[in-house]
């Protein structure tokens, strides 16, 4: 019998996954959002190095409307990308396996990122 | 490489509908449907299993099905207790085994039934293992030692170090938590899978072993054990409640205490 025409059983199409996976989905994600945030942050420094009168209008930018939610939703997914990366360590050194300790790291992860997120955002407007 | 959709001869047709012969308390059960001899996409038939006149799991209800309403149903399964493996299937989205898992908590609501997921399918819910056998296989899953035991004498071995095999020789092999990885989806050519690193830490953490330096230096490649990232689904699915992933960081620790030394 040939084998070459069995089906591959399906797999993310059925598949429910657990919080745990879909947090690292977002861990992925936002590593690269973050890298491409990165390359769009060194062009901002080298157009201002370059140009200074040019600074404003990027201030502007990223003070309202699209820009702002764009740079909030950056500073969320770095906040997020940065206590994910704690737990990796956690993990790293052999703690926080059990599957109970999995889901409550995730839930706090992903608390302590809109928490950070937040507080940035409200010193960020006092300055 | 990740390949997120399903090639064009695996997607899935609507299937038949099986009615139930009568009966109250109803189910649907949905099962993925494939065979070899007629050339055709796999699809999804449905069978109406009447609760009041089934046995208490799953399995109850497939060989219900097979007995009564469509003999050309195909799938593994042996104990009917939890300890053979043979009948780990996706079951509502996760993978378990058919024998453990309770037919009434799907009451009322349609049980969805397909094969352990990104695997080459055989017929129906009868996934092809070799590969996994294979990868088993690899990591030497006996006892090696160099030093001759004493004659007439067992290799004897303390309580404390006994119990570092609990959590570990329980592993029945089913592949559930190693066909819910989603490394092992994009990787399982070269990647070891849950499963087969958590027998490898089986043998790594037996204080009998007298091969643990072999044995790292083989796991130590880009695909065989760092492919795993913590993804935890491994855990989450085991119907033994064992916890792979934890196994599989205990492995690269001890890699990475070999090379602090």
């Amino acid at each position: 019998m040939s084998s070459t025409n069995r089906p591959l059983s399906p797999h993310l199409q059925v598949y429910k996954l657990p919080l745990s996976a879909k947090l690292s989905i977002a861990h992925r994600l936002t590593g690269l959002f973050l890298s491409l945030g990165l390359v769009l942050f060194t062009y901002w420094l080298f157009r201002v190095v370059t140009d200074a009168s040019i600074a404003d209008t990027i201030s502007n930018f990223f003070s309202q409307g699209f820009g702002l939610v764009l740079l909030y939703f950056w500073i969320f997914t770095f906040c997020y990308h940065f206590c994910n990366g704690i737990r990796h360590l956690f993990w790293d050194a052999g703690k926080g396996y059990d599957v109970s300790t999995v889901n409550k790291s995730g839930v706090a992860v992903l608390v302590l990122a809109v928490v950070l997120t937040v507080v940035i955002f409200f010193v960020g407007r006092s300055i | 490489m990740a390949e997120f959709r399903l090639p064009k001869n695996s997607r899935i047709n609507k299937g038949k509908h099986h009615k139930a012969n009568g009966g109250k308390n109803l189910t649907t059960v949905k099962v993925y449907r494939w065979s070899p001899d007629d050339g055709e996409n796999p699809r999804t038939d449905t069978y109406e299993v009447d609760l009041d006149n089934c046995g208490p799991m799953v399995l109850d209800a497939l060989i219900k099905i097979k007995d009564e309403m469509d003999s050309t149903l195909t799938f593994r399964r042996s104990c009917r207790e939890g300890i053979c493996g043979s009948c780990a299937m996706n079951i509502n989205g996760t993978n378990t085994l058919a024998c453990t898992s309770s037919i009434k908590q799907f009451k009322g609501k349609e049980v969805a039934i397909y094969p352990l997921p990104h695997m080459e399918v055989i017929k129906d819910l009868v996934p092809d293992l070799t590969h996994f056998y294979a990868q088993y296989a690899s990591i030497k899953p006996w006892m090696q030692t160099d030093s001759v035991p004493l004659s007439d004498k067992e290799r004897l071995q303390s309580i404390e170090d006994r119990e570092k095999l609990d959590g570990l020789y329980e592993c029945i092999l089913c592949a559930c938590c190693q066909t819910s990885c989603p490394s092992y989806w994009w990787n399982g050519d070269r990647y070891l899978g849950p499963a087969v690193l958590l027998q490898s830490y089986r043998w790594l953490a037996d204080s009998r072993d007298e091969y643990t330096g072999e044995r790292l230096e083989d796991l130590e490649d880009p695909f065989k054990l760092y492919r795993c990232h913590t993804i935890m689904n491994c855990a989450n699915t085991c119907p033994k409640g064992l916890n792979p992933g934890k196994a599989i960081g205990e492995i690269k620790k001890m890699i990475a205490q070999r090379h602090a030394l």
